[in-house]
Protein backbone atom coordinates (compact mmCIF):
# COMPACT_ATOMS: atom_id res chain seq x y z
CA UNK A 1 0.00 0.00 0.00
CA UNK A 2 1.76 3.26 -1.19
CA UNK A 3 1.40 6.68 0.34
CA UNK A 4 -1.49 7.63 -1.99
CA UNK A 5 -3.47 4.70 -0.93
CA UNK A 6 -3.37 5.51 2.11
CA UNK A 7 -4.05 8.80 1.94
CA UNK A 8 -7.27 7.90 0.16
CA UNK A 9 -8.16 5.01 2.67
CA UNK A 10 -7.27 7.39 5.58
CA UNK A 11 -9.78 10.47 3.23
CA UNK A 12 -12.65 8.02 3.32
CA UNK A 13 -12.29 7.09 6.90
CA UNK A 14 -12.20 10.40 8.66
CA UNK A 15 -15.28 11.00 5.93
CA UNK A 16 -17.24 8.36 7.24
CA UNK A 17 -17.00 9.43 10.85
CA UNK A 18 -17.80 12.73 10.08
CA UNK A 19 -20.77 11.94 7.16
CA UNK A 20 -22.01 9.07 10.72
CA UNK A 21 -21.45 11.95 12.96
CA UNK A 22 -23.86 14.76 11.13
CA UNK A 23 -26.45 12.56 9.70
CA UNK A 24 -26.80 11.41 13.30
CA UNK A 25 -26.15 7.57 12.26
CA UNK A 26 -23.77 7.70 15.06
CA UNK A 27 -26.28 7.62 17.89
CA UNK A 28 -27.00 3.97 16.92
CA UNK A 29 -22.98 2.94 18.25
CA UNK A 30 -21.95 5.51 20.65
CA UNK A 31 -23.24 8.10 22.80
CA UNK A 32 -24.24 11.65 21.61
CA UNK A 33 -21.41 13.36 23.77
CA UNK A 34 -18.95 11.71 21.30
CA UNK A 35 -20.10 14.37 18.93
CA UNK A 36 -17.98 16.71 19.40
CA UNK A 37 -14.58 14.39 19.89
CA UNK A 38 -15.54 12.25 16.55
CA UNK A 39 -15.64 15.48 14.50
CA UNK A 40 -12.23 16.74 15.76
CA UNK A 41 -10.72 12.93 15.21
CA UNK A 42 -12.56 13.12 11.43
CA UNK A 43 -11.50 16.13 10.43
CA UNK A 44 -7.43 15.29 11.74
CA UNK A 45 -8.16 12.30 9.64
CA UNK A 46 -8.65 14.31 6.67
CA UNK A 47 -6.16 16.36 7.36
CA UNK A 48 -3.71 13.71 7.37
CA UNK A 49 -4.71 12.19 4.59
CA UNK A 50 -4.69 15.51 2.59
CA UNK A 51 -1.03 16.62 4.06
CA UNK A 52 -0.08 12.89 2.65
CA UNK A 53 -1.21 13.40 -0.79
CA UNK A 54 0.32 17.11 -0.57
CA UNK A 55 3.42 15.59 0.37
CA UNK A 56 3.51 12.92 -2.01
CA UNK A 57 2.67 15.53 -5.09
CA UNK A 58 5.39 18.23 -3.92
CA UNK A 59 8.11 15.78 -3.65
CA UNK A 60 7.34 13.13 -6.91
CA UNK A 61 10.31 12.72 -8.15
CA UNK A 62 12.29 12.04 -4.50
CA UNK A 63 9.52 9.29 -3.52
CA UNK A 64 9.94 7.98 -7.29
CA UNK A 65 13.29 7.78 -7.44
CA UNK A 66 13.68 6.06 -3.84
CA UNK A 67 11.25 3.62 -4.65
CA UNK A 68 13.06 2.88 -8.06
CA UNK A 69 16.00 2.30 -6.40
CA UNK A 70 14.73 -0.45 -3.84
CA UNK A 71 11.17 -0.16 -3.72
CA UNK A 72 10.39 -3.55 -5.47
CA UNK A 73 9.82 -6.17 -3.38
CA UNK A 74 9.02 -4.58 0.10
CA UNK A 75 6.07 -2.65 -0.80
CA UNK A 76 4.21 -4.62 1.71
CA UNK A 77 6.54 -3.66 4.72
CA UNK A 78 4.25 -0.53 4.21
CA UNK A 79 1.26 -1.22 6.73
CA UNK A 80 -0.86 -3.54 4.91
CA UNK A 81 -2.96 -3.98 7.69
CA UNK A 82 -4.26 -0.80 7.01
CA UNK A 83 -6.43 -2.20 4.00
CA UNK A 84 -8.68 -3.38 7.21
CA UNK A 85 -9.75 0.33 7.90
CA UNK A 86 -11.79 -0.09 4.59
CA UNK A 87 -14.21 -2.78 6.42
CA UNK A 88 -15.40 -0.09 9.00
CA UNK A 89 -15.98 2.70 5.78
CA UNK A 90 -17.63 -0.04 3.89
CA UNK A 91 -19.81 -0.47 6.87
CA UNK A 92 -20.62 2.95 7.67
CA UNK A 93 -21.06 4.01 3.90
CA UNK A 94 -22.93 1.25 2.28
CA UNK A 95 -24.90 -1.06 5.56
CA UNK A 96 -24.80 1.65 8.23
CA UNK A 97 -26.03 -1.38 10.50
CA UNK A 98 -29.02 -0.37 12.46
CA UNK A 99 -29.44 0.10 16.45
CA UNK A 100 -28.96 -3.03 18.76
CA UNK A 101 -32.25 -4.76 18.65
CA UNK A 102 -34.26 -7.28 20.30
CA UNK A 103 -31.74 -9.94 19.09
CA UNK A 104 -29.41 -7.92 21.62
CA UNK A 105 -31.63 -7.65 24.30
CA UNK A 106 -32.34 -11.07 24.76
CA UNK A 107 -28.89 -12.18 24.75
CA UNK A 108 -27.67 -9.90 27.68
CA UNK A 109 -28.38 -10.02 31.33
CA UNK A 110 -31.01 -6.80 32.49
CA UNK A 111 -28.96 -3.43 33.56
CA UNK A 112 -29.74 -3.92 37.58
CA UNK A 113 -31.27 -0.60 38.56
CA UNK A 114 -30.15 1.81 41.14
CA UNK A 115 -32.44 3.14 43.80
CA UNK A 116 -32.55 7.28 43.60
CA UNK A 117 -29.75 8.81 45.53
CA UNK A 118 -31.60 10.45 47.74
CA UNK A 119 -34.54 7.90 49.05
CA UNK A 120 -37.18 10.16 47.59
CA UNK A 121 -38.22 10.12 44.22
CA UNK A 122 -39.13 13.57 42.52
CA UNK A 123 -42.36 13.78 41.44
CA UNK A 124 -43.53 12.60 38.12
CA UNK A 125 -43.77 14.76 34.89
CA UNK A 126 -46.81 16.70 34.61
CA UNK A 127 -49.03 15.31 31.71
CA UNK A 128 -51.31 12.22 31.59
CA UNK A 129 -49.88 10.00 30.47
CA UNK A 130 -47.11 11.26 31.92
CA UNK A 131 -43.87 10.14 30.27
CA UNK A 132 -40.85 8.47 32.18
CA UNK A 133 -38.21 6.28 30.83
CA UNK A 134 -37.92 2.57 31.76
CA UNK A 135 -34.93 3.11 33.58
CA UNK A 136 -36.80 5.10 36.04
CA UNK A 137 -40.15 3.26 36.11
CA UNK A 138 -38.10 0.08 36.76
CA UNK A 139 -36.12 1.77 39.97
CA UNK A 140 -39.38 3.62 41.05
CA UNK A 141 -41.06 0.24 41.01
CA UNK A 142 -38.52 -2.01 42.58
CA UNK A 143 -37.11 0.47 45.05
CA UNK A 144 -39.83 2.90 45.75
CA UNK A 145 -43.00 -0.34 45.13
CA UNK A 146 -44.83 2.24 43.21
CA UNK A 147 -45.19 4.73 45.65
CA UNK A 148 -44.81 7.81 43.40
CA UNK A 149 -46.25 5.72 40.89
CA UNK A 150 -49.42 5.13 41.44
CA UNK A 151 -52.85 6.73 40.19
CA UNK A 152 -50.81 8.52 37.57
CA UNK A 153 -51.05 6.74 33.84
CA UNK A 154 -47.74 6.43 32.60
CA UNK A 155 -45.98 6.64 29.12
CA UNK A 156 -43.23 4.71 28.00
CA UNK A 157 -41.08 4.21 24.85
CA UNK A 158 -38.76 1.40 23.65
CA UNK A 159 -39.02 -1.91 21.15
CA UNK A 160 -40.94 -4.81 21.52
CA UNK A 161 -38.71 -7.76 22.78
CA UNK A 162 -39.86 -11.64 23.20
CA UNK A 163 -39.27 -12.11 26.68
CA UNK A 164 -38.48 -15.78 28.17
CA UNK A 165 -41.87 -17.25 27.88
CA UNK A 166 -42.57 -15.92 24.33
CA UNK A 167 -44.89 -12.77 25.71
CA UNK A 168 -43.48 -9.67 24.43
CA UNK A 169 -41.39 -7.40 26.61
CA UNK A 170 -41.11 -3.77 26.26
CA UNK A 171 -37.42 -3.10 25.90
CA UNK A 172 -34.57 -0.45 25.08
CA UNK A 173 -30.53 -0.55 25.03
CA UNK A 174 -28.46 1.57 28.10
CA UNK A 175 -25.17 2.31 26.79
CA UNK A 176 -22.60 3.41 28.60
CA UNK A 177 -19.88 4.12 25.68
CA UNK A 178 -20.28 2.34 22.81
CA UNK A 179 -22.86 -0.76 21.62
CA UNK A 180 -20.19 -3.39 22.59
CA UNK A 181 -21.64 -2.65 26.39
CA UNK A 182 -25.08 -2.21 25.47
CA UNK A 183 -27.31 -3.84 27.98
CA UNK A 184 -31.35 -3.93 27.95
CA UNK A 185 -33.11 -2.64 29.89
CA UNK A 186 -37.22 -5.04 30.28
CA UNK A 187 -40.23 -4.53 31.51
CA UNK A 188 -42.85 -6.76 31.76
CA UNK A 189 -46.30 -6.15 30.29
CA UNK A 190 -49.31 -7.39 32.05
CA UNK A 191 -52.86 -6.57 31.68
CA UNK A 192 -54.93 -7.85 28.63
CA UNK A 193 -54.05 -5.57 26.35
CA UNK A 194 -52.09 -7.27 23.86
CA UNK A 195 -49.37 -5.94 22.02
CA UNK A 196 -48.90 -7.96 18.78
CA UNK A 197 -46.08 -5.55 17.14
CA UNK A 198 -43.82 -7.82 15.40
CA UNK A 199 -40.06 -7.48 17.37
CA UNK A 200 -37.84 -4.43 16.98
CA UNK A 201 -41.18 -2.26 16.54
CA UNK A 202 -41.47 0.81 18.25
CA UNK A 203 -43.98 1.44 20.37
CA UNK A 204 -45.47 4.18 22.52
CA UNK A 205 -47.37 2.35 25.60
CA UNK A 206 -49.70 3.96 27.82
CA UNK A 207 -50.27 1.95 31.18
CA UNK A 208 -50.46 1.95 35.02
CA UNK A 209 -48.18 0.53 37.96
CA UNK A 210 -48.48 -3.26 38.47
CA UNK A 211 -47.06 -4.85 41.08
CA UNK A 212 -45.82 -8.01 39.31
CA UNK A 213 -42.39 -7.99 39.54
CA UNK A 214 -40.29 -10.93 37.74
CA UNK A 215 -36.93 -12.11 37.35
CA UNK A 216 -34.54 -11.58 34.56
CA UNK A 217 -33.81 -15.13 33.10
CA UNK A 218 -29.91 -14.43 32.45
CA UNK A 219 -28.72 -13.30 35.36
CA UNK A 220 -31.60 -12.76 37.91
CA UNK A 221 -32.19 -8.75 37.85
CA UNK A 222 -35.30 -8.08 39.31
CA UNK A 223 -37.93 -7.19 36.14
CA UNK A 224 -40.41 -4.10 36.62
CA UNK A 225 -44.06 -4.97 35.19
CA UNK A 226 -46.73 -2.36 33.60
CA UNK A 227 -49.88 -2.77 33.21
CA UNK A 228 -50.98 -1.72 29.78
CA UNK A 229 -53.60 0.13 28.21
CA UNK A 230 -53.34 0.79 25.31
CA UNK A 231 -50.26 1.40 22.75
CA UNK A 232 -49.27 2.61 19.77
CA UNK A 233 -46.47 1.80 17.07
CA UNK A 234 -43.92 4.85 15.98
CA UNK A 235 -41.13 5.53 13.90
CA UNK A 236 -37.86 4.94 15.81
CA UNK A 237 -36.43 7.72 17.53
CA UNK A 238 -33.28 9.37 16.81
CA UNK A 239 -31.92 8.75 19.90
CA UNK A 240 -32.27 4.68 19.89
CA UNK A 241 -30.60 4.18 23.32
CA UNK A 242 -31.49 4.82 26.92
CA UNK B 1 18.75 -2.16 32.40
CA UNK B 2 21.90 -0.29 30.61
CA UNK B 3 21.54 3.11 28.29
CA UNK B 4 23.15 1.40 26.10
CA UNK B 5 20.00 -1.44 25.84
CA UNK B 6 18.13 1.50 25.59
CA UNK B 7 19.84 2.78 22.29
CA UNK B 8 19.51 -0.33 20.57
CA UNK B 9 15.52 -0.43 21.24
CA UNK B 10 15.98 2.88 19.47
CA UNK B 11 17.75 1.83 16.29
CA UNK B 12 16.01 -1.12 14.26
CA UNK B 13 18.28 -3.86 14.05
CA UNK B 14 15.97 -5.60 11.86
CA UNK B 15 16.04 -4.76 7.81
CA UNK B 16 13.04 -6.64 7.32
CA UNK B 17 11.18 -4.43 9.02
CA UNK B 18 12.74 -0.96 7.29
CA UNK B 19 10.03 1.66 6.60
CA UNK B 20 9.74 2.10 2.76
CA UNK B 21 8.02 5.37 3.36
CA UNK B 22 11.22 6.74 4.17
CA UNK B 23 12.68 10.26 3.84
CA UNK B 24 13.98 10.97 0.36
CA UNK B 25 17.45 9.93 0.24
CA UNK B 26 18.13 7.91 2.84
CA UNK B 27 19.63 5.00 1.07
CA UNK B 28 19.84 1.36 2.79
CA UNK B 29 22.63 -0.41 1.69
CA UNK B 30 22.99 -3.79 0.36
CA UNK B 31 19.43 -2.78 -1.85
CA UNK B 32 20.59 -2.81 -5.65
CA UNK B 33 18.90 -1.13 -7.71
CA UNK B 34 16.50 -2.95 -9.90
CA UNK B 35 13.56 -3.65 -11.81
CA UNK B 36 12.31 -0.09 -11.99
CA UNK B 37 9.56 -1.40 -14.37
CA UNK B 38 8.00 -3.66 -11.57
CA UNK B 39 8.38 -1.08 -9.34
CA UNK B 40 6.63 1.26 -11.15
CA UNK B 41 3.88 -1.35 -11.49
CA UNK B 42 3.62 -2.09 -8.10
CA UNK B 43 3.11 1.31 -7.36
CA UNK B 44 0.38 2.43 -9.38
CA UNK B 45 -0.92 -1.29 -8.08
CA UNK B 46 -2.34 -0.18 -4.37
CA UNK B 47 -4.13 2.68 -5.90
CA UNK B 48 -5.66 0.83 -8.62
CA UNK B 49 -6.88 -1.92 -6.54
CA UNK B 50 -8.17 0.74 -4.38
CA UNK B 51 -9.86 3.03 -6.98
CA UNK B 52 -11.57 -0.84 -8.57
CA UNK B 53 -12.57 -2.14 -4.86
CA UNK B 54 -14.47 1.08 -4.36
CA UNK B 55 -15.72 0.70 -7.91
CA UNK B 56 -17.06 -2.55 -7.34
CA UNK B 57 -18.41 -2.27 -4.06
CA UNK B 58 -20.33 1.17 -4.98
CA UNK B 59 -21.78 -0.66 -8.39
CA UNK B 60 -22.98 -3.33 -6.42
CA UNK B 61 -24.02 -1.42 -3.00
CA UNK B 62 -27.51 -2.97 -2.71
CA UNK B 63 -26.24 -6.50 -2.76
CA UNK B 64 -23.46 -5.92 -0.30
CA UNK B 65 -25.51 -4.13 2.02
CA UNK B 66 -28.76 -6.90 1.35
CA UNK B 67 -25.66 -9.76 2.41
CA UNK B 68 -25.86 -8.27 6.13
CA UNK B 69 -28.98 -10.03 6.93
CA UNK B 70 -30.08 -11.81 9.89
CA UNK B 71 -30.33 -10.70 13.58
CA UNK B 72 -26.64 -12.28 13.88
CA UNK B 73 -24.78 -10.85 11.42
CA UNK B 74 -26.71 -7.32 12.19
CA UNK B 75 -25.67 -7.29 15.33
CA UNK B 76 -22.14 -8.06 14.75
CA UNK B 77 -22.38 -5.12 12.05
CA UNK B 78 -23.49 -3.27 14.49
CA UNK B 79 -20.94 -4.06 18.02
CA UNK B 80 -18.32 -4.42 15.02
CA UNK B 81 -18.63 -0.40 13.79
CA UNK B 82 -19.41 0.75 17.15
CA UNK B 83 -16.19 -0.46 18.53
CA UNK B 84 -14.35 1.28 15.83
CA UNK B 85 -16.41 4.78 15.89
CA UNK B 86 -16.23 4.52 19.82
CA UNK B 87 -12.47 4.16 19.90
CA UNK B 88 -11.23 6.35 16.56
CA UNK B 89 -11.15 9.93 18.65
CA UNK B 90 -9.04 8.04 21.56
CA UNK B 91 -6.81 6.41 18.82
CA UNK B 92 -6.41 9.54 16.70
CA UNK B 93 -5.31 11.44 19.56
CA UNK B 94 -2.98 9.19 20.94
CA UNK B 95 -1.66 9.11 17.04
CA UNK B 96 -1.07 12.64 17.51
CA UNK B 97 0.10 12.71 20.53
CA UNK B 98 2.82 10.10 20.09
CA UNK B 99 3.50 11.71 16.76
CA UNK B 100 4.24 15.25 19.07
CA UNK B 101 6.49 12.84 21.54
CA UNK B 102 8.41 11.06 17.93
CA UNK B 103 8.89 14.31 16.50
CA UNK B 104 8.59 17.46 18.98
CA UNK B 105 9.94 16.80 22.26
CA UNK B 106 13.44 16.00 22.29
CA UNK B 107 14.92 12.66 23.70
CA UNK B 108 16.77 15.08 26.74
CA UNK B 109 13.24 15.71 28.08
CA UNK B 110 12.59 12.33 29.18
CA UNK B 111 15.93 12.09 30.96
CA UNK B 112 15.08 15.44 32.81
CA UNK B 113 11.18 14.38 33.28
CA UNK B 114 11.49 10.33 34.21
CA UNK B 115 14.15 9.48 37.37
CA UNK B 116 17.24 8.64 36.18
CA UNK B 117 17.51 5.00 37.52
CA UNK B 118 14.87 2.66 35.81
CA UNK B 119 14.02 1.21 39.11
CA UNK B 120 12.14 4.52 39.96
CA UNK B 121 11.45 5.45 36.66
CA UNK B 122 9.02 2.59 36.64
CA UNK B 123 6.50 3.69 38.93
CA UNK B 124 6.90 7.11 38.49
CA UNK B 125 6.27 6.44 34.69
CA UNK B 126 2.82 4.42 35.58
CA UNK B 127 1.61 7.18 38.27
CA UNK B 128 1.83 9.82 35.08
CA UNK B 129 -1.00 7.51 33.33
CA UNK B 130 -3.66 9.39 35.77
CA UNK B 131 -2.82 12.19 33.42
CA UNK B 132 -4.27 10.72 29.95
CA UNK B 133 -7.72 10.66 30.24
CA UNK B 134 -8.69 7.96 27.37
CA UNK B 135 -9.22 4.43 27.07
CA UNK B 136 -6.40 1.92 26.30
CA UNK B 137 -6.25 2.56 22.24
CA UNK B 138 -4.31 5.57 22.49
CA UNK B 139 -1.67 4.67 25.06
CA UNK B 140 -0.02 1.89 22.89
CA UNK B 141 0.96 4.40 20.08
CA UNK B 142 2.19 6.72 22.71
CA UNK B 143 4.17 4.07 24.48
CA UNK B 144 5.56 2.90 21.14
CA UNK B 145 6.73 6.45 20.84
CA UNK B 146 8.17 6.70 24.69
CA UNK B 147 10.78 3.80 23.73
CA UNK B 148 11.52 5.29 20.47
CA UNK B 149 12.56 8.43 21.99
CA UNK B 150 14.81 6.83 24.55
CA UNK B 151 12.59 6.14 27.62
CA UNK B 152 13.51 2.65 29.50
CA UNK B 153 11.03 0.07 27.94
CA UNK B 154 9.89 -0.72 31.63
CA UNK B 155 8.66 2.71 32.28
CA UNK B 156 7.05 3.31 29.04
CA UNK B 157 5.40 -0.41 29.62
CA UNK B 158 3.70 0.68 33.31
CA UNK B 159 2.71 3.63 31.65
CA UNK B 160 0.80 1.39 28.83
CA UNK B 161 -0.85 -0.83 31.36
CA UNK B 162 -1.59 2.05 34.03
CA UNK B 163 -2.80 4.52 31.52
CA UNK B 164 -5.98 3.20 30.88
CA UNK B 165 -7.30 2.05 33.96
CA UNK B 166 -6.47 5.04 36.56
CA UNK B 167 -6.94 7.89 34.83
CA UNK B 168 -9.44 10.49 36.46
CA UNK B 169 -12.90 9.69 33.81
CA UNK B 170 -12.17 6.09 34.79
CA UNK B 171 -12.20 5.79 38.16
CA UNK B 172 -14.84 8.59 38.15
CA UNK B 173 -17.06 6.02 36.04
CA UNK B 174 -16.39 3.11 38.45
CA UNK B 175 -17.75 5.44 41.40
CA UNK B 176 -21.40 6.03 39.63
CA UNK B 177 -21.26 2.35 38.37
CA UNK B 178 -21.20 1.25 41.89
CA UNK B 179 -23.25 3.37 44.17
CA UNK B 180 -22.53 3.05 47.43
CA UNK B 181 -19.14 0.92 47.51
CA UNK B 182 -16.68 3.50 46.23
CA UNK B 183 -14.08 1.21 47.63
CA UNK B 184 -14.54 -0.23 44.34
CA UNK B 185 -12.57 2.30 42.60
CA UNK B 186 -10.26 2.64 45.28
CA UNK B 187 -9.36 -0.94 44.78
CA UNK B 188 -9.30 -0.55 41.29
CA UNK B 189 -6.98 2.04 41.25
CA UNK B 190 -4.53 0.51 43.57
CA UNK B 191 -4.70 -3.17 41.65
CA UNK B 192 -3.59 -1.83 38.44
CA UNK B 193 -1.16 0.50 39.37
CA UNK B 194 0.52 -2.11 41.18
CA UNK B 195 -0.02 -4.35 38.40
CA UNK B 196 1.68 -1.99 36.56
CA UNK B 197 4.73 -0.99 38.65
CA UNK B 198 5.03 -5.22 39.11
CA UNK B 199 5.12 -5.80 35.32
CA UNK B 200 7.52 -3.00 34.46
CA UNK B 201 9.71 -4.17 37.25
CA UNK B 202 9.64 -7.72 36.19
CA UNK B 203 10.48 -6.68 32.84
CA UNK B 204 13.50 -4.72 34.00
CA UNK B 205 14.43 -8.09 35.59
CA UNK B 206 13.30 -10.95 32.82
CA UNK B 207 12.86 -8.69 30.01
CA UNK B 208 15.16 -8.59 26.64
CA UNK B 209 15.37 -5.84 24.59
CA UNK B 210 15.17 -7.92 21.36
CA UNK B 211 11.79 -9.21 22.53
CA UNK B 212 10.19 -5.06 21.26
CA UNK B 213 10.76 -5.16 17.55
CA UNK B 214 9.77 -1.20 17.16
CA UNK B 215 9.81 -0.76 12.96
CA UNK B 216 12.83 1.15 11.71
CA UNK B 217 11.25 4.53 11.44
CA UNK B 218 13.95 7.16 9.04
CA UNK B 219 10.93 9.31 8.49
CA UNK B 220 10.91 10.23 11.83
CA UNK B 221 13.88 12.08 11.41
CA UNK B 222 13.38 14.05 8.87
CA UNK B 223 14.68 17.56 8.67
CA UNK B 224 11.25 19.18 8.20
CA UNK B 225 9.49 18.87 11.44
CA UNK B 226 5.96 19.09 10.00
CA UNK B 227 6.67 16.19 7.07
CA UNK B 228 8.15 13.56 10.12
CA UNK B 229 5.09 15.02 11.72
CA UNK B 230 2.31 14.11 9.46
CA UNK B 231 4.22 11.08 8.15
CA UNK B 232 4.11 9.52 12.00
CA UNK B 233 0.20 10.44 11.53
CA UNK B 234 0.05 8.43 9.05
CA UNK B 235 1.92 5.29 9.17
CA UNK B 236 0.21 5.23 13.05
CA UNK B 237 -3.40 5.63 11.92
CA UNK B 238 -2.95 2.99 9.57
CA UNK B 239 -0.76 0.72 11.36
CA UNK B 240 -2.31 1.17 15.26
CA UNK B 241 -5.54 1.61 13.14
CA UNK B 242 -5.67 -1.98 11.02
CA UNK B 243 -5.09 -3.56 13.90
CA UNK B 244 -7.83 -1.58 15.91
CA UNK B 245 -10.33 -3.48 12.73
CA UNK B 246 -8.75 -6.89 13.74
CA UNK B 247 -9.39 -6.89 17.21
CA UNK B 248 -12.70 -4.51 16.98
CA UNK B 249 -14.03 -7.85 14.80
CA UNK B 250 -12.73 -10.26 17.47
CA UNK B 251 -14.63 -8.90 20.40
CA UNK B 252 -17.56 -8.40 17.91
CA UNK B 253 -17.60 -11.89 17.19
CA UNK B 254 -17.35 -12.90 20.95
CA UNK B 255 -19.99 -10.55 21.91
CA UNK B 256 -22.56 -12.01 19.75
CA UNK B 257 -21.33 -16.00 19.80
CA UNK B 258 -20.88 -16.00 23.80
CA UNK B 259 -24.52 -15.75 25.22
CA UNK B 260 -24.61 -14.63 28.80
CA UNK B 261 -26.19 -17.17 30.61
CA UNK B 262 -23.44 -19.67 29.97
CA UNK B 263 -21.36 -17.31 31.91
CA UNK B 264 -23.82 -17.65 34.97
CA UNK B 265 -23.55 -21.34 35.45
CA UNK B 266 -19.96 -20.19 36.61
CA UNK B 267 -20.60 -17.75 39.41
CA UNK B 268 -21.25 -19.94 41.66
CA UNK B 269 -17.75 -20.97 42.30
CA UNK B 270 -15.02 -18.68 43.91
CA UNK B 271 -11.85 -19.52 41.96
CA UNK B 272 -13.98 -20.48 38.78
CA UNK B 273 -15.82 -16.90 38.37
CA UNK B 274 -12.51 -14.81 38.90
CA UNK B 275 -10.95 -16.96 35.94
CA UNK B 276 -14.33 -16.82 34.20
CA UNK B 277 -14.94 -12.83 34.82
CA UNK B 278 -10.67 -12.44 33.64
CA UNK B 279 -11.20 -14.25 30.40
CA UNK B 280 -14.47 -12.42 29.26
CA UNK B 281 -12.77 -9.03 30.35
CA UNK B 282 -9.93 -10.07 27.37
CA UNK B 283 -12.67 -11.45 25.04
CA UNK B 284 -15.25 -8.72 24.97
CA UNK B 285 -12.65 -5.89 25.30
CA UNK B 286 -14.62 -3.14 25.93
CA UNK B 287 -13.52 0.42 26.70
CA UNK B 288 -12.12 0.65 29.92
CA UNK B 289 -14.52 4.07 30.55
CA UNK B 290 -17.25 1.14 30.10
CA UNK B 291 -16.10 -1.49 31.90
CA UNK B 292 -17.19 -0.74 35.32
CA UNK B 293 -21.12 -0.60 34.24
CA UNK B 294 -21.08 -4.15 32.37
CA UNK B 295 -19.06 -5.34 35.78
CA UNK B 296 -21.90 -3.90 37.73
CA UNK B 297 -24.44 -5.90 35.68
CA UNK B 298 -22.69 -8.77 36.32
CA UNK B 299 -24.58 -8.71 39.49
CA UNK B 300 -24.23 -12.86 40.63
CA UNK B 301 -20.49 -12.60 40.79
CA UNK B 302 -18.71 -11.84 43.96
CA UNK B 303 -17.11 -8.21 44.06
CA UNK B 304 -13.90 -9.67 43.86
CA UNK B 305 -14.64 -10.98 40.72
CA UNK B 306 -16.16 -8.14 39.56
CA UNK B 307 -12.70 -5.81 40.59
CA UNK B 308 -10.30 -8.48 38.48
CA UNK B 309 -12.41 -7.76 35.30
CA UNK B 310 -11.73 -4.26 36.10
CA UNK B 311 -8.22 -4.73 36.51
CA UNK B 312 -7.57 -7.00 33.62
CA UNK B 313 -10.05 -5.55 31.33
CA UNK B 314 -8.01 -2.01 30.45
CA UNK B 315 -4.31 -4.15 30.02
CA UNK B 316 -4.87 -7.42 28.22
CA UNK B 317 -7.77 -7.52 25.47
CA UNK B 318 -8.02 -8.73 21.98
CA UNK B 319 -7.73 -5.21 20.45
CA UNK B 320 -4.49 -4.35 22.78
CA UNK B 321 -3.10 -7.75 22.24
CA UNK B 322 -3.67 -7.07 18.28
CA UNK B 323 -2.44 -3.69 18.63
CA UNK B 324 0.12 -4.49 20.44
CA UNK B 325 1.44 -6.93 18.06
CA UNK B 326 1.74 -4.61 15.50
CA UNK B 327 3.70 -1.65 17.60
CA UNK B 328 6.06 -3.92 19.33
CA UNK B 329 6.02 -7.34 17.85
CA UNK B 330 4.53 -10.66 17.91
CA UNK B 331 7.51 -12.24 20.23
CA UNK B 332 6.98 -9.10 22.76
CA UNK B 333 3.19 -9.65 22.41
CA UNK B 334 3.02 -13.48 22.89
CA UNK B 335 5.12 -13.26 26.63
CA UNK B 336 3.64 -9.78 28.07
CA UNK B 337 -0.14 -10.38 27.65
CA UNK B 338 -0.19 -13.34 29.37
CA UNK B 339 2.01 -12.74 31.96
CA UNK B 340 -0.07 -9.34 32.78
CA UNK B 341 -2.91 -11.54 32.79
CA UNK B 342 -1.79 -13.72 35.55
CA UNK B 343 -0.33 -10.78 37.47
CA UNK B 344 -3.34 -8.65 36.62
CA UNK B 345 -5.99 -11.94 37.93
CA UNK B 346 -3.20 -12.47 41.36
CA UNK B 347 -3.25 -8.25 41.97
CA UNK B 348 -7.03 -8.26 41.76
CA UNK B 349 -7.47 -11.20 43.29
CA UNK B 350 -5.28 -10.29 45.85
CA UNK B 351 -6.74 -6.44 46.93
CA UNK B 352 -10.10 -7.80 46.18
CA UNK B 353 -9.91 -9.80 49.58
CA UNK B 354 -8.47 -7.16 51.47
CA UNK B 355 -10.29 -4.06 50.57
CA UNK B 356 -13.71 -5.70 49.35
Amino acid sequence: MNRLAQAVVMLLFGGAIIKATLTDMFLRYVKEGLRPLLLVAGGLLIAAAVMTIWYDLRAPSAAAEQDDGHGHGHGHHEPRVGWLLLLPVLALLLIAPPALGSYAAGQAGAVVVNPALDSDYPPLPAGDPAPISLLDYASRSIYDSGKSLTGRQLKLTGFVTPGPDGRPMLARMVLTCCAADGRPIKIGLAGDTQIDAAPDSWVEVVGVYSQQVGKDPVNKADVAYLEVRSWQQITEPKQPYA
Amino acid sequence: MSPADNATTRRARYPEEIDWAATPGSVTPGMPAEQPAGVHASRIGSVEILAGLLLVLALFRDQVGGLVSGARLQTWTTVFVSVLVQAVPFLVFGVVLSAVIAVFVPRSFWAKALPRHPALAVPAAGLAGVILPGCECGSVPIAGSLIRRGVTPAAALAFLLAAPAINPIVLTATVIAFPGRPGMAVARGLASLVVAVAMGWLWLRLGKTEWIRLPHRPDLDDSAKARAFWAACRHDVMHAGGFLVLGAAAAATINVVVPAAWLQSLAGSPVLSVIALATLAVLLSICSEADAFVAASLSQFSLTSRLVFLVVGPMVDLKLISMQTGMFGRRFASRFAPVTFVAAILVGTAFGAVLL
